[in-house]
């Protein structure tokens, strides 16, 4: 192949151009380009043809060993849940896809008016009185929310658990480099205690371990020591247990990824973010907003847009312009579908088979570890170490959990352990059966 | 049947108590003592809706969008070039999407090569070093960079840089990301040719300056003619150059970045290497380094290990993570079929052929409007609306305007440095036959400027809804349907 196959200029396009601009080639176009690095050699290789460029992303995929079809008991924050057949064929039309942001108003109510709904179902959902557009995923929802905290207290410090999910920890500690912001992690059950000083407190719940949390209880020693109090939530979980807004948090954030997402490798998810409503002014990202035309149709705009950086520039609240909007799409395509029965449905059946699993899996030797409330994941302590049962298992093509003695060195025989609706008997009935295989 | 613009009810007014579409089988739950003191007493306030009514919902709002699929982008500094249907259908291939991103190293050696034969490309296309995928968008590269920049001087003990150059003419996310980053922004004036002004970025030098971040080609749709000086000045002042990738397209085959003194860059995959933008996103925002700011990139790293590709976590001078992960990997996956598809001849002819729309349509258009800088430009260029303004009609009137015309309006009002600014990219997937059109419309428009300015200043009158007032809007948010009732 020579040439882009998605140009459509002919060479007698481009000789009608040129004569048109008034030069003979490109190259009289290009003479601000310093002539040294002009026209560079790449070492990209050939062009491909359509099918043969599918028949090589097709061998690349076929490397991979993917979730489906076999016992997967892998979560931690990333859930392999059913996705609605009318989730991806709606919020995929390429009338949303390759739309751009909704600069144009006229043109776009489309989104706009998708993007609105999103925001009142995630409020919704949480039960947080406002909700933004979007963030990139889970991870820098948790660091935006310290950011959010920093700029509303005037604090410096953010106190966040151990129990928050590892990675989005790794995040937090790597934005907060930027302002100089000291990020302390404590035990979970040290979290209320440090307080003092502190921006905000960081929870998780259901938390990296999979247990409910004291959301409630983080936020008062938050509230009575002048922090605010931030929750990072499972939006499945919501439908069953009290949501962050019933708990008198401040700021509530989730991957949305569990939401008619694709696993898609970890990306693209998308963050949640809502705040209760004296915090509105100070959300990062864009945010829909309802209006009227002249005649009093209604319509959508986007709106406080005098915190983002397209105005405000070095004063925004955040440099946030690209966002995940599709998947907020997705998301709410999902929780339209499903309303508030089927999505507690969905979480019902989750916890019911982990329950089935965690009887199944109590095997001799092994025990449920860390006391507390589990829905649909929890922390299965092996006798031996945990790396080594899940590559065993692995060559029988289960993937029976995450071990947790990379991010936690302590837990070296910890395996977390989880099942969602899509978990059935006979996956659960096998894994317990190779897992006592392997232990024997 | 409806008509196409008919505007759409809010998911609340369909909805139905007791209707619905449970997906779920076997759902009953005991919850049991376990659960009590933690469940949710009221269930949330979702709508209920059956399959079919939320069906029609979504296909009725995707009707009230303009999309690439359906017409002519031409907003400037975006990139709305055609997205390839081939792309979206390898990413959702079940060794992509259906894969879990802490599964183990045996199971994703698919995706860690494409990861690792992507930074490759994106490297050898840009002349860097070394790159980290994990940047969900281009102002999160930006944030990432930056903190490269102050690990380095900190390393170096330059604890005292504190300042970040940015010319007039940048994007807002470069003073708001450097804003992230705790630095105060020096702002630099551009000269008569669009370029920045030297003199005047030699007197914004110093020993605190941090670096500059500059966008090349800038906003304006110009190569910046002096961009080796810009370069050498900065590194004078013990300064890091940082590379605004947001207008790539232009150079794709016809300058690397790596070659013009950039330290760090970024990349739009959204933009240059045609992924949709989705809406807003989601975006990928490849943030690229020098052999000397390498150390900084994000982890972990893809490496090769054996016959095989690993996870790297033990770069000790690395800023961190920046996004859990593995960046937008299904971006990724799409970005990477596009290289793959054009190879360095097509991405070469991607670069020329942008260029060249560009300067046809300038050409074209010149005459009915003036240009802001008129000198031979890059991928894009800047109208300028002032004439038009003092007949009463501002850019925004005659954006409005080309919307009746059919076509999406440029990008208006920015840079800010140019009055009544249009901006205009068309990119190289449209046919000059669209290009022509396009110019009558604007043609068209400038002469309705002159002869009914009143009505030029009513449009758009084809749209589901007329210009909506956001100041009101601002004034009086209602941002959810819970807004809206106690209203």
């Amino acid at each position: 192949m020579t040439g882009n196959p998605y140009s459509p200029h002919t060479p007698n396009d481009r000789a009608a151009m040129l004569a048109a601009v008034g030069v003979r080639s490109l190259d009289e176009l290009l003479t601000a380009v310093p002539a040294a690095a002009r026209r560079p050699a790449m070492g990209v290789p050939p062009g491909l043809s359509e099918m043969e460029v599918t028949a090589e992303l097709e061998r690349l995929a076929g490397l991979d060993r993917p979730a489906g079809g076999r016992p997967f008991f892998l979560g931690a924050g990333s859930y392999r849940r059913y996705i609605p057949a009318a989730v991806p064929a709606l919020a995929a039309r390429s009338e949303f896809l390759t739309a751009y942001t909704p600069y144009q108003p006229e043109l776009s109510q489309g989104t706009l008016q998708a993007i609105w709904e999103y925001q009142s179902l995630v409020a919704a959902l949480l039960a947080m009185d406002v909700a933004n557009s979007s963030l990139y995923d889970g991870s820098t929802a948790v660091a935006e929310a310290a950011l959010l905290a920093v700029r509303a207290t005037g604090r410096q410090k953010v106190v966040v658990s151990r129990a928050v999910h590892p990675q989005h920890r790794a995040v937090l500690r790597t934005y907060a480099q930027g302002p100089d912001i000291e990020v302390v992690e404590v035990d979970d059950a040290d979290l209320t205690a440090n307080a003092a000083g502190a921006a905000c407190l960081i929870v998780q719940s259901p938390d990296f371990f999979g247990k409910v949390a004291r959301v409630r209880d983080v936020a008062a020693a938050a509230h009575a020591a002048g922090a605010l109090a931030v929750a990072s939530v499972d939006p499945i979980a919501c439908a069953l247990v009290e949501p962050p807004g019933e708990c008198d948090v401040d700021i509530a954030v989730a991957d949305g990824q569990p939401l008619g997402l694709p696993l898609s490798f970890g990306g693209p998810s998308v963050g949640l973010m809502a705040v209760r409503a004296s915090l509105v002014r100070q959300l990062p990202g864009r945010i829909a907003g309802q209006a009227q035309d002249a005649a009093g149709r209604r319509g959508f705009v986007n709106t406080l847009q005098a915190r983002e950086q397209h105005i405000r520039r070095e004063k925004a609240t955040s440099n946030i312009c690209t966002n995940e909007a599709v998947l907020a799409i997705h998301a709410a395509v999902y929780l339209a579908l499903l309303g508030p029965g089927g999505l507690r449905a969905v979480a019902a059946r989750s916890v019911a088979q982990f329950r089935k699993a965690a009887a199944a899996l109590s095997l001799p030797g092994c025990s449920w570890a860390g006391g507390g409330v589990s829905l649909w994941e929890g922390v299965l302590r092996l006798p031996r170490d945990a790396r080594a049962v899940r590559d065993a298992l692995l060559e029988q093509r289960i993937v029976i959990g995450h071990p947790l003695g990379g991010e936690y060195p302590e837990r070296p025989n910890d395996l977390l352990v989880c099942c969602t609706e899509i978990t059935t008997d006979a996956e659960i009935a096998a894994a317990a059966a190779a897992l006592r295989k392997v232990l024997a | 049947m409806s008509a196409p613009h008919q505007l759409e009810p809010l998911l609340t007014e369909l909805s139905e108590a007791g209707r619905g579409s449970v997906q779920v089988p076997d759902s009953s739950l005991d919850a049991g003592p376990a659960l009590a003191g933690f469940l949710r007493t009221t269930p949330p306030a979702l709508p209920e809706l059956s399959e079919l009514e939320v069906v029609r919902h979504y296909t009725h709002l995707s009707k009230l969008n303009y999309s690439v699929d359906a017409g002519f982008y031409p907003l400037g500094s975006c990139t709305m070039k055609y997205n390839p249907k081939v792309n979206d259908r390898v990413a959702s291939l079940p060794g992509f999407a259906d894969l879990h991103p802490l599964q183990p190293e045996q199971d994703t050696q698919g995706a860690l090569a494409l990861l690792f034969e992507l930074e490759r490309l994106l490297c050898g296309i840009t002349g860097m070093a070394e790159a980290s995928l994990q940047p969900a968008a281009g102002a999160h590269a930006e944030f990432a960079a930056l903190l490269m920049f102050k690990a380095y001087h900190r390393e170096r003990g330059e604890t005292k840089r504190r300042r970040v150059i940015v010319p007039d003419s940048a994007h807002g996310t470069n003073p708001a990301s450097a804003a992230m980053c705790g630095f105060d922004v020096t702002t630099v004036k551009s000269d008569a040719r669009g370029n920045v002004d030297l003199a005047a970025l030699e007197a914004a030098l110093g020993d605190d300056v941090v670096g500059m971040m500059l966008t090349n080609p800038n906003t304006l749709g110009l190569f910046e003619e002096h961009v080796l000086e810009v370069s050498a000045a900065v590194r004078r002042a013990g300064g890091l150059m940082y590379g605004d990738g947001a207008n790539m397209n232009a150079l794709l085959g016809i300058a690397r970045p790596g070659d013009l003194g950039f330290d760090v860059l970024h990349l739009n995959l959204h933009k240059t290497f045609s992924t949709p933008h989705g809406a807003g996103g989601p975006g990928a925002g490849p943030v690229l380094a020098s052999a000397a700011l390498a150390p900084f990139l994000p982890v972990p790293r893809v490496v090769r290990k054996g016959d095989g590709f690993a996870l790297d976590h033990d770069r000790p001078r690395s800023i961190g993570r920046i996004r859990a992960h593995h960046g937008n990997f299904g971006v990724l996956v799409r970005a990477y079929t596009y290289i793959r598809r054009l190879g360095e001849d097509g991405l070469r002819a991607t670069g020329e052929d942008a260029v060249l729309a560009a300067n046809y349509l300038l050409a074209r258009l010149r005459g009915a409007f003036d240009v802001a800088f008129d000198r031979p430009c890059m991928h894009e260029f800047v109208l300028t609306a002032a004439a038009q303004k003092r007949a009463g009609v501002p850019a925004l009137d005659i954006a409005k305007a080309l919307i009746d015309e059919g076509f999406h309006p440029p990008t208006t009002y920015f840079p800010l440095i140019v009055p009544e600014a249009l901006m205009i990219e068309p990119t190289e997937t449209e046919t000059k036959e669209t290009l022509d059109e396009f110019a009558a419309a604007m043609l068209r428009v400038a002469e309705r400027v002159k002869a009914d300015p009143a009505g030029v200043r009513a449009a758009p009158l084809s749209t589901p809804v007329g210009r909506l007032d956001e100041v009101a809007a601002a004034r009086r948010p209602v941002l959810t349907w819970r807004d809206a009732t106690a209203t």
